[in-house]
């Protein structure tokens, strides 16, 4: 049924401009031969076409184009009619013979319009005329398109400030008139049409309406051109004769449009001058009017315009722009219990960029914004909509990006109590947003305090909220939140060691309550900051009247040892083991030997125990031989009992080049270079030598296992460690066994069972040249060298 | 000419939030052609803003690192240099000149780069150069108290490589420059 309707009006349009086009031909041809009257009979004839009463406004605007464009032909003949010596008056009266009134009224307007160009009647007595007389066109699609051509053809014809068709009689104040009158007078037709026909239609009659509401439209338009229409006329007159009409057709559909067309169509000045007018129209529509889109709209408009320029802020305070569009605010909501809380949330947004924008110092507003937002929300537990969520985020940006400074923004007391009602994911979200725009902006956090109010702010990262339990987490995000979370924590800082010690220990509170996947992330930094602040308490002078509780190196390393030993439960042996390293070296600065000797211990520990992975133990004995030579704050015994444990490693790891290298490493133990007492030359040859052993144990096995003795390399390596010793000054390691050394390794290089080897060739070379340019250097050294012959 | 950018120990995020902005804003794309990386990022975006800077990354493993699988030790020809890359964490004593000599020997390389103690080091023996860039990021370290953002730049031309450290100090970037020339060794045959 449907698609034979739509057939059927495919079918009447085009009979309609056949009609229409076939009248037009005969029209131009009176026209050609200056046939005055069958012009007229031809035009009435082809403007018939639009009476018809068949065509949704869709076609019926292809109609009236059609029309429009030979009533252009038609005016000019007119003008030259006049010139040629008819009296425009004559003409005028003439067309209103036309038989049906639909035609003669298109005619009128279109002579009317030549009329007002003649000058010969004051323009506003014409357009008086003219628009009272299309009241006689009731029916609504008919009644808009021809009042549209009125307001067409007068366009450029209205007597305006600087116009041509000014004068005593005629102004501005008639000029408004009219349009507001035709602007009126279509408004009625327009929301007539919604109470047309079935009641089962309604929807199609609004898809209509819609398309037709550019024509009510273009007449507010016009009224904004008006150049001579100001402040005084605008809100003496323009606008409440407007508002008068939007409020009282009571049609949802026009009052929507046409309160968003005032707002988008006239001057921000206007509307901040006319707020109170504007706003208490609002409680008078329609319940249905979606009144928190078009409020938002005003508020961003007028946002923009403050963010335009700063001289144009104080208009707003003279205003009081902020407290009339709060109450507003607050009386739609109210007027409306069951808005959607996304409506909500959207209205107290824009609400808050509007603060935000013009009256950037006032954080009391912004409170307030967010306290209402709070309001409205309490009750209703963790949102559920998607929207909703996505514009509460919107809603706690815009502070942030306008202070570019969470401080400020943790100021505001609501700020977290809108944050407790996102859903944990949201919550994530959120501070992920403020996490990003403290690294953006570099700042500073300084004080326990705020790192107490911030952690509590980003929760949902720090820990586990309760009834989350995220196993659907991607590992690759988890890992960027966590990382943004340590990254964070290196943007605590006080110079005063007080009070970073207390950010040091609210940090420490809030990321051990995060659970072992989350440890491995947030201990390090937490670690290093409390390392630093040794550091700093170090460079301080020590207070010999200090109070009992104040900082010292002791209580923080107290703090480390208790944090290091949750990351055992996890288990993080790797990290703990050198974290427990870092913290021995920086006891060792401030003199502390127990509790290096402490450290070291549990690092030592965590090797026996858990570390059991071959590359990681290399890894481990590197990082336990490099960090004790370095250590000078160990007594003998201590001392011993570390290096003993540590070569003992050394020799116990799975593969024997391992082995080799990390006992030749723990030489070193026995010679260090700073301290006279620190130089033991027989341990370090014992060491030597039993690296040695391992070479060619090493051999041996490789040998019996697969048939050739393998490379010489670990032995030139040794002869490296014998040289550098020699150098040093060790009297254990003489010429004697240098040069024995040397032979081996030629031996065995030579021997048919080893393994060729490059790398080991060109180590070897390279060390034979060392010791030849040792020598040519003289002196001291070359002397040393001098017996050694290669 | 060719452009090697030497940098490391950033530690990011253990002990420091990221790259010194100025820092940031002097290296661009496009003006680098190899990246030599000692280790010690320690994060896959540190990794990725490497790549972005230049596709030729070549890095070697710090303590720290996340990734495992990044060598310990690592070899490449750029013009006529052979250059090494080693954390240095595995070379005892830390730091030590001698000792990394040896290390220089044992990878058969003119220029070693080498890591771990924060501090820029550039230094001539007569096996090669060794090059430490110190910590881009002025990270924490057991090593020294005093730790200043640096990296290095090296112009590779013939025989002949320009050094040029960049230091923040107090807000400033300051650059030094030393040269070093490759002497054509002849080595016995093997």
């Amino acid at each position: 049924m449907i698609a034979d309707g739509v057939e059927d009006e495919e079918k009447w349009l085009s009979a309609g401009i056949a009609g229409l086009q076939q009248n037009a031909f005969y029209m131009h041809r009176a026209l050609d031969s200056n046939n005055l009257r069958d012009a007229l009979k031809y035009s009435a004839q082809m403007l018939s076409e639009l009476r018809t009463s068949r065509l949704s406004p869709h076609k019926y605007y292809e109609l009236y184009m059609r029309a429009f464009d030979e009533l252009r032909k038609l005016e000019m003949f007119f003008k030259e009619e006049t010139r040629r010596g008819c009296s425009i008056i004559d003409l005028y009266e003439l067309v209103q013979h036309a038989g049906n009134i639909l035609p003669r009224l298109y005619l009128l307007c279109t002579v009317g319009s030549v009329y007002i160009k003649s000058k010969e009647a004051p323009a506003k007595d014409v357009l008086k005329d003219l628009v009272e007389m299309c009241r006689g066109i009731q029916h609504p699609v008919r009644g808009l398109f021809l009042r549209s051509y009125l307001a067409q053809v007068s366009r450029d014809k209205l007597p305006d400030i600087g116009s041509e068709y000014e004068g005593d009689a005629d102004t501005v104040v008639d000029a408004v008139e009219f349009v507001l009158q035709n602007f009126t007078e279509m408004n009625k037709l327009w929301v007539r049409m919604q109470h047309q026909g079935p009641a089962r239609e309604k929807e199609k009659r609004e898809k209509e309406r819609s398309e037709l509401r550019d024509l009510v439209g273009k007449n507010l338009h016009v009224l904004s051109q008006i150049e001579g229409i100001d402040l005084d006329m605008y809100k003496d007159t323009v606008l409440p004769r407007v508002l008068e009409q939007v409020v009282n057709c009571k049609d949802e559909l026009a009052q929507y449009y046409l309160m968003d067309c005032i707002i988008q169509v006239f001057p921000d000045e206007y509307h901040l001058q006319t707020l109170d007018v504007l706003l208490g129209a609002f409680p008078q529509l329609q319940p249905t009017v979606d009144i928190k889109t078009v409020l938002s709209r005003l508020m961003e408009r007028l946002s923009n315009y403050a963010a335009s320029s700063a001289d144009v802020l104080p208009e707003f305070l003279q205003v009081e722009a902020f407290s009339k569009l709060n109450n507003a605010i607050g009386k739609v909501i109210e007027a409306q219990p069951d808005m959607p809380i996304l409506g909500v949330i959207t209205l107290y947004s824009s609400l808050l960029t509007f603060t935000l924008h013009v009256h950037p110092d006032r954080l009391d507003y912004a409170d307030q914004v967010l306290g209402a937002c709070v309001r409205k929300l309490s009750g209703k537990g963790k949102l559920e909509d998607n929207k909703a969520t996505k514009q509460i985020v919107a809603l706690l940006s815009a502070p942030l990006e306008k202070y570019n400074d969470i401080v400020t923004a943790l100021k505001l007391s609501n700020y977290p109590r809108v944050m407790e009602y996102l859903d944990s994911e949201t919550n994530k979200v959120m501070a992920t947003v403020i996490i990003q725009s403290i690294m953006k902006n570099k700042t500073r956090i300084s004080t326990a305090d705020r790192v107490e109010a911030l952690f509590e702010l980003i929760k949902g990262l720090i820990k586990d909220l309760d009834g989350t339990f995220d196993d659907e987490v991607d590992e690759d995000d988890f890992k960027e939140e966590q990382n943004s979370v340590a990254r964070l924590i290196q943007m605590f800082y006080n110079d005063d060691t007080e009070e970073m010690f207390k950010i040091i220990c609210t940090v420490r509170k809030h990321i051990l309550a995060g659970g072992p996947k989350r440890l491995p992330f947030t201990v390090p930094p937490l670690v290093f900051s409390s390392l630093k602040l040794v550091r700093q308490l170090q460079g301080q002078e020590e207070n010999p009247f200090g109070e009992e509780e104040s900082t010292t190196p002791k209580k923080i390393f107290q703090l480390l040892n208790q944090t290091l030993e949750t990351l055992s439960n996890i288990p993080a042996p790797e990290l703990a083991l050198q974290l427990y390293l870092q913290c021995a070296e920086a006891a060792n600065d401030c003199d502390l030997e127990p509790v290096a000797y402490e450290f070291f211990t549990q690092a030592y520990i965590l090797y026996e125990e858990e570390i059991s992975d071959s590359r990681a133990q290399v890894t481990a004995i590197h990082l336990i031989i490099g960090t004790l030579q370095r250590m000078h704050v160990f007594g003998v015994e201590n001392r011993d009992t570390l290096t003993h444990k540590a070569t003992g490693y050394s020799a116990k790891l799975l593969k024997k080049p391992d082995q080799c290298r990390a006992v030749y490493a723990c030489s070193h133990l026995f010679w260090v270079d700073d301290q006279d007492n620190m130089k033991d030359g027989e341990r370090v040859l014992l060491c030597l030598k039993r690296a040695l052993r391992i070479a060619n144990a090493a051999q041996q096995m490789s040998n019996a296992a697969r048939g050739s003795t393998g490379s010489v390399t670990l032995f030139v390596e040794i002869l490296n460690k014998y040289l550098y010793f020699f150098e040093k000054g060790n009297p254990q390691v003489t010429v004697a066994a240098i040069q024995s050394l040397i032979e081996l390794i030629t031996t065995e290089m030579q021997s048919d069972s080893s393994t060729p080897d490059p790398a080991a060739d060109a180590l070897f070379a390279s060390t034979l040249r060392y010791i030849e340019f040792q020598k040519q250097k003289g002196g001291a050294v070359g002397e040393k060298y001098e017996p050694i012959k290669v | 000419m060719v452009l090697v950018l030497a940098i490391g120990d950033l530690h990011i995020p253990h002990r420091a939030p990221d790259l010194p902005p100025k820092f940031k804003s002097m290296l661009v794309p496009g003006k680098i052609q190899h990246i030599i990386c000692t280790g010690n990022l320690c994060i896959k975006e540190v990794h990725d803003y490497f790549k972005s800077l230049c596709p030729d990354l070549h890095i070697t493993r710090g303590e720290y690192d996340e990734d495992y699988r990044y060598p310990e030790n690592k070899t490449l020809t750029i013009g006529q240099f052979k250059l090494g890359i080693c954390h240095g964490h595995q070379v005892i004593p830390w730091g030590d000149l001698d000792s990394l000599a040896m290390l220089q020997r044992q990878l058969d390389v003119d220029i070693l780069v080498t890591g771990h103690t924060h501090q820029f080091k550039a230094y001539k023996h007569e096996g090669g150069v060794v090059i430490n860039p110190g910590s881009a990021t002025g990270a924490y370290s057991s090593f020294t108290y005093d730790v200043n953002p640096s990296f290095v730049l090296m112009d590779i031309d013939g025989l002949r490589v320009v050094v040029y450290v960049y230091e923040l100090i107090d807000g400033e970037v300051k650059v030094d420059k030393i040269d070093f020339k490759k002497t054509p060794t002849t080595r016995s045959a093997h």
